[in-house]
């Protein structure tokens, strides 16, 4: 331990600790912009490049970013003298000065980090004018890149880079012209972005925003013809809370419900339903392919990968185009609910496809893109028609005047709003897999599951692995959440390496919870852990807790497709992928 | 060299080079050997003289004798007058300006009177594509005596004892430098010589690479072996051809004569060179910056510590000196710590190179102790203002540096006295600027470099310099306000304590130190509208003088803004605020009554109002 | 900066064009031929990524400029991410992705140069060839360019057309430079 003075204040920490993190101790909150850490995650991001959280420290010539530079002992640091405030305050307004002054019509309002600091520095008048940078606006299915807002704080570089390992993005020019871009600057659609939005989650300013759908929506549901449909993911109500000020972790089923209601959406259903019904396919799927790999076939492909998660769909399709028949031909529970509402729902109520409306809300920005694809499409008319995030959904309420923390609890519609357990920890990193293990052990032992909980699945680190007993066959079972450890565990698949018989994967940290559609967590990876802790607790809540036990489930298949893997759920839930090499076409004609 | 009675050195030098030196080369040799003289007298074209005012330079040896500007066609005249027939040959003497006489023995020039040579000591003396003059003049001598007879720790010791201070901009002694890198243990470890000379107007090291590359070679290897590193790397500009040959050759012979490569000088000591190349970035030129070129990427510099010594080049410990500073090294071993610790002052000890520039008559190379006063660079060696014009102030360090002034003539020069005086050492650019240099103009110049050659990471670097460059292009322009010179003030002073490496906490230095020198100069483009030196065009007028005008209305004919008033064969009269002065007027005038003016004209002015 | 890439035919023969969702032409495809250069270039190096400086400075040697689809050929080979290639390219002002022209004008814009009065120097060029700085002229014969100190200082101010130096250049002298080449 050493022992250092912040702001006369004697705190203790252990060697290696920053003066941001000791200064913390001491109860000192140094203003930061561009530092950024997921510190259960092992993400930081500290290029030490926007000098906001410099300080000054006895006996050194110049200030000292307090994010990175190391607490020593016996230091003496001033976090607050007119030295560092007139600095802190001159560079703020620099940065200022080459941004654009428009907060009123501003997409991140309210929640940017240099808004913020703005405010809490007082500052009232830019003395530096000047040139400022302008780009082209970029608009992709999901993302919008205004990168005359960019701070070059590069938390999304390194969220796209070794997060992700993406390389969508990079910095790029140099000097007063340098900014964060897609290669050539070209469109985010030409390159190789997975729509992960977790460059969106990090961005401190309106840099990067989702692609708003609302009005879509508001116009679909005040048209007499149309019949709108509303599905929401298991990771929104463990955080749609949090935009009306209640503690993360909060579950907000019920009053999600009755603010769709309000909202005037005429049969509000749940995604945790199509997810249950993902399980019946792909858990079924990896039982088919299991019991070929027993019965000595050589040509099976092991292992099964999910395939829930649009941006990680979009990554192998991107990075791993010689695997496509790896993951399961299963569609997300998106676009299975959107299959099914356009069909058995559809012919249940007496409604034609083209005046039904399919939305869903999403914690997550790939599934704007994933709903536009050609393949979720009949006739052109899509299974799912728009997909807002959690945080337009809050947008959404709040501006319909909704007082929404006094509103009742309500419960989803039937027959496509009834879910088990296992449909709700899909919002989880291992959830899926949990999920598909509660349904593939009783149907492979015959025999009933007494400990639904498989706590090994769980967890924070980023690549885990669990040997799971099915009645004395060990089933070894990969995750892993961020697409960069993906790539680990997938190089092995290519490689012929990999132990696995089943590996779920997640694009974003955390699973669902932590997607690019989230509330934004400012890096404060304890919220994570709170939505992942909420969503268990719903599991818990949950009378049934496997897929195969939901009754609305076991009647669509009576109903409807027959049995899991029939021909007619071929039809409709399964898929397929598609090569998009990152190199373009040189390699077609070289 | 003694079998030869007669030397022909011929500056191979880049500056040189540019006046086709290398055809004086290649003449005199024909004329040699056509004269049958090739047993006595030999041609080699050398390494920089530092003379490069009055280049290409033919220096013979044994009597010194120093030609200048010597072309290809003065070949034979040479040959023939001077080698054969023993007489000089006058007109390609250089001429002592003052005394207006010629200097036949460079001994005598004042250029080199007050030099001390040491990193340049063979630059201009040696063929520097041929290993066996660099080793009759003890090149890897010094090699041989540390791999021999010390250990690591007892160089190092020598190294800190001499005083030698880092010649790249900052003066971190070397010897601690290197007793950092030797303490880190790791498998591998690397020596970077950083040759990516990057100030505008510097050019010691690319002289040194072109003039005496084995010398750097040998430093490093010394360095090698003092820190345990076994691979050395040099990085160096693209932009330098010549010197990136001249190594590329010298690494060859000495691999060939394994003075590089595997147990050289029959020791356990291994050590190997490889060539890195810039692409064109000053910044590079930051140690942690230049590691991340070296590594293939964006040369963004990066927090330290980590310093180099602790992770470096691919994450290993790795040291880096600068050129300047590694080409002492070989003679510090050889004549010792004490001797060269007796030159310089105080805390600053030997020479340094400096890249005498600007409105000075004798531009060059230039090597002085430490200690030595500007007054006697400016006036002794670099041969006072040129066309008589009166000094103004000399500006040192680069961008990095200031701008000083006649008080500051007499200071004895060192590391700690040019910060003191509010500029720095940097890596030895000297411009010296007269009374038609306006510093305003100048603080602008260098921040125009500043804001195309910062990478961008950090703030205040990034966006501060721009505003400072805007404001300054305000002031220059005639848009400046008393505030923009506080705000110089305080954005200069912030950039300076908020950057994140020393581009940026020494790019306001050309700003702050014309504050402090030549406020009356900011002033004046600011209240008065008016450059003193008639630099800034926004602050020259167009005036038509009431003596020379007949009243043509030409010049009210072509004036596409209708600025000028005035009848026919009465006196024009330019109104100032609308003139854009596009010089149309003063083009058209067949009676030269137009002129520009770098004072307000008020009278004029007034009569326009009244019309 | 929107830097539009327009990628002159100069070195790249077109086998395709592919356009960009907004109207910016942004890819070709390259001959065979061109591709087995760069991957002999890349081979040369081990395709080692942190050597991506070196291989491009062989490529820009070898082709004059490094357009995109040339990016794309090398970030393969070297197992980046294009847009980092295309982050370094950008970074390096030695780097260009524009072809230079015939006769290449570098007016060195250092400090020695500049109080000696290289700035009216640029202009002149500028005004003369009608183009801007990095820009090359419509018949592709000429290109302008700065550059920091050649060290030339004594022949200050300094203008490089191709390796030919010319010292102590006057505006004046501008014209005279031009026409040598425009024969």
């Amino acid at each position: 331990m050493i022992e250092l003075t912040i702001d006369s204040k004697k705190v203790q920490v252990e060697e290696g600790t920053t003066i941001l993190k000791a200064a913390r101790k001491a109860g000192v909150e140094i203003p930061t912009l561009c530092h950024f850490e997921l510190c259960d995650m092992g993400i930081e991001n500290k290029p030490g490049g926007c000098r906001i959280c410099v300080v000054e420290v006895e006996g050194r010539r110049n200030l000292a970013p307090s994010c990175m530079t190391e607490a020593q002992n016996g230091m003496v640091i001033h976090t607050h003298n007119i030295r560092v405030l007139n600095a802190r305050t001159t560079v703020l307004k620099l940065i200022i000065s080459d941004h654009p002054f428009d907060c009123l019509v501003c997409a991140k309002s309210g929640q940017c980090e240099l808004q913020s600091l703005a405010i809490q520095f007082g500052i009232r008048s830019q003395p530096y004018e000047g040139e400022q940078s302008r780009y082209r606006k970029d608009t992709s299915p999901s993302i919008i890149r205004d990168v005359d807002k960019c701070i070059m704080c590069r938390r999304c570089e390194m969220m796209c880079n070794e997060v992700q390992t993406v390389g969508a993005l990079a910095a790029v020019n140099r000097g007063f012209m340098s900014v964060v871009a897609p290669a050539f600057e070209m469109n985010l659609e030409d390159s190789p972005c997975t729509y992960c939005g977790q460059c969106v989650s990090v961005c401190p300013t309106g840099a990067l925003t989702e692609v708003d759908h609302t009005n879509d929506i508001i116009r679909a549901l005040s048209d007499p013809t149309k019949t709108v449909v509303v599905q929401t993911a298991p990771a929104v109500r463990a955080a749609l809370g949090e935009e009306f000020d209640l503690p993360p972790g909060t579950l907000v089923t019920g009053k999600m419900v009755s603010a769709l209601r309000e909202l005037g959406f005429d049969y509000i259903f749940d995604t945790d339903f199509s997810a249950d019904l993902t399980i019946m396919e792909e858990g079924t799927e990896l039982l088919q392919r299991l019991q070929r790999y027993l019965a000595g076939d050589t040509e099976v492909r092991l292992p099964i990968l999910t395939s829930c998660c649009p941006g990680w769909v979009n990554f192998f399709e991107h990075n791993f185009p010689d695997l496509l028949d790896v993951p399961s031909t299963a569609k997300s529970p998106q676009q299975m609910f959107g299959a099914i509402a356009k069909s058995y729902f559809a012919e249940k109520i007496g409604v034609s496809r083209k005046d039904m409306i399919v939305v869903s809300i999403m914690p997550c920005l790939a599934k704007k893109y994933e709903c536009q694809r050609d393949e979720f499409k009949a006739d052109g008319n899509p299974d799912v028609d728009y997909s807002i995030s959690t945080r337009e959904l809050a947008a959404f309420i709040k501006q319909a005047n909704i007082d929404f923390l006094n509103l009742p609890d309500g419960d989803f519609d039937d027959p496509l709003g009834e879910s088990s357990g296992a449909g709700v920890i899909f919002g989880n990193t291992g959830g899926v897999i949990e999920a598909a293990c509660r349904t593939a052990y009783e149907l492979y032992t015959g025999k009933t599951l007494e400990k639904v909980d498989f706590y090994a699945l769980r967890g924070m680190e980023g690549i885990r692995s669990a040997t799971v007993d099915f009645d004395g066959l060990p089933l070894n079972i990969g995750i892993a959440h961020g697409l960069g450890n993906a790539r680990k565990l997938l190089n092995d698949v290519r490689a012929g390496k990999s132990q696995y018989h089943a590996i779920e994967i997640m694009a974003c940290p955390g699973g669902c919870i932590g997607g690019g559609g989230q509330p934004y967590h400012h890096g404060n990876s304890e919220i994570l852990s709170r939505r992942i802790a909420a969503i268990y607790t719903e599991d818990e809540r949950k009378v049934i807790r496997k897929s195969h036990e939901n009754p609305s489930i076991i009647r669509l298949y009576e109903e409807y497709l027959g049995k899991p893997g029939s021909h007619k759920a071929h039809q409709l839930l399964h898929t397929e992928y598609f090569p998009k090499s990152n190199e373009v076409t040189i390699h077609l004609h070289g | 060299m003694s079998r030869y009675k007669m030397h022909l050195l011929v500056c191979g030098g880049t500056g040189c080079h540019s006046s086709e030196s290398n055809l004086v080369y290649e003449m005199l040799r024909d004329e040699v050997e056509r004269k049958g003289l090739e047993r006595d007298v030999q041609v080699i074209r050398t390494g920089c003289f530092g003379f490069c005012e009055k280049g290409p330079i033919l220096k013979i040896l044994p009597d010194n004798t120093f030609y200048t500007q010597v072309k290809p066609v003065d070949a034979k005249e040479i040959i023939d007058e001077h080698i054969i027939k023993g007489r000089r040959v006058y007109r390609l003497l250089y001429t002592d300006p003052e005394t207006e006489e010629h200097v036949p023995d460079s001994k005598h020039m004042g250029f080199y009177k007050k030099q001390l040579r040491i990193a340049l000591r063979n630059c201009g003396s040696i063929d520097p594509e041929n290993i066996d003059e660099s080793i009759a003049r003890d090149a890897y001598q010094a090699l041989g005596k540390v791999l021999t007879e010390y250990t690591p720790g007892e160089t190092i010791d020598l190294i800190k004892r001499s005083g030698l201070r880092g010649r790249g901009g900052a003066g971190f002694p070397t010897g601690l430098k290197w007793e950092i890198a030797a303490r880190n243990e790791a498998d591998q470890k690397y020596m970077v010589c950083n040759a990516d000379e990057g100030d505008p107007g510097a050019f010691m090291d690319r002289s040194i690479l072109e003039g005496d590359p084995h010398s750097i070679l040998e430093a490093m290897a010394i360095c090698g072996y003092c820190i345990g590193a076994t691979k050395g790397l040099i990085y160096i500009r693209a932009e330098y051809p010549l010197a990136i040959k001249r190594l590329k050759i010298a690494i060859a012979q000495a691999r060939e004569y394994g003075l590089l490569g595997e147990h050289i000088f029959g020791t356990g000591f291994s050590f190997d060179v490889q060539l890195r190349y810039g692409a064109g970035a000053f910044v590079c030129g930051e140690e942690t910056a230049l590691i991340h070129s070296m590594e293939g990427k964006r040369g963004e510099p990066s927090n330290k510590p980590p310093f180099p010594a602790q992770s470096g080049y691919l994450g290993n410990p790795t040291n880096v000196n600068n050129v300047e500073t590694l080409a002492n090294i070989p003679v510090i071993i050889l004549k010792g710590a004490e001797w060269f610790s007796s030159i310089g002052t105080e805390r600053s000890k030997g020479t340094k190179v400096f890249a005498l520039a600007g409105k000075i008559n004798n531009v060059g190379l230039i090597e002085v102790p430490m200690g030595i006063t500007l007054r006697e660079i400016i006036y002794e060696i670099g041969g006072g203002i040129k066309n008589g014009k009166k000094f103004k102030a000399v500006q040192t360090g680069g961008p990095s540096g200031g701008c000083l002034t006649e008080k500051h003539l007499n200071t004895p020069i060192d590391y700690e006295s040019l910060t003191a005086a509010g500029s720095m050492m940097g890596s030895g650019g000297m411009i010296v600027l007269d009374e038609d240099d306006c510093m305003v103009s100048v603080a602008k110049f260098y921040l125009g470099f500043i804001v195309e050659e910062s990478c961008g990471k950090c703030a205040p670097c990034r966006i501060g310099n721009k505003r400072l460059y805007e404001t300054l292009g305000r002031i220059t322009e005639g848009k400046g306000m008393q505030e923009d010179i506080e705000k110089l003030r305080n954005l200069g002073s912030v950039v300076k304590d908020t950057s994140l490496c020393g581009l940026g906490q020494t790019s306001p230095n050309p700003v702050l130190s014309t504050l402090d020198n030549f406020m009356d100069e900011y002033l004046e483009h600011v209240h008065d509208k008016k450059c003193r030196s008639g630099q800034c065009r926004d602050l020259l007028y167009y005036v038509i003088s009431e003596e020379d005008c007949i009243g043509c209305m030409a010049c009210k004919r072509v004036c596409p803004t209708h600025a000028i008033s005035g009848e026919k064969k009465e006196v024009h009269v330019i109104n100032q605020e609308i003139c854009i002065k596009c010089g149309a007027c003063m083009e058209k005038c067949q009676f030269d009554a137009i002129s520009l003016m770098n004072d307000y004209p008020r009278v004029n002015y007034q009569l326009t109002m009244d019309n | 900066m929107n830097q539009k890439i327009n990628i002159a035919p100069a070195v790249f023969e077109y086998m395709e064009k592919v356009t960009g969702s907004d109207g910016v032409e942004v890819r070709v495809n390259l001959p065979k031929e061109k591709i087995g250069k760069i991957n002999e270039i890349c081979d040369a190096f081990n395709n080692d990524s942190g050597e991506l400086i070196n291989v491009l400075h062989e490529i820009q040697h070898t082709f004059g400029y490094i357009p995109a689809e040339v990016q794309d050929v090398v970030a393969h080979n070297l197992h980046l991410p294009v847009a980092q290639v295309y982050g370094v390219v950008t970074f390096y002002t030695f780097f260009s992705m524009i072809p230079k022209g015939e006769h290449p004008v570098s007016v060195c814009t250092g400090t020695a140069c500049y109080v000696r009065g290289a700035e009216r120097v640029l202009e002149e060029f500028r005004k003369e060839l009608e183009v801007e700085v990095g820009e090359t002229t419509s018949d592709g014969k000429f290109s302008i360019n700065c550059l920091r100190c050649v060290g030339a200082c004594g022949l200050a101010p300094v203008v490089l057309v191709g390796e030919k130096v010319y010292g102590r250049v006057s505006p004046d002298g501008v014209k005279a430079i031009i026409a040598e080449y425009k024969k």
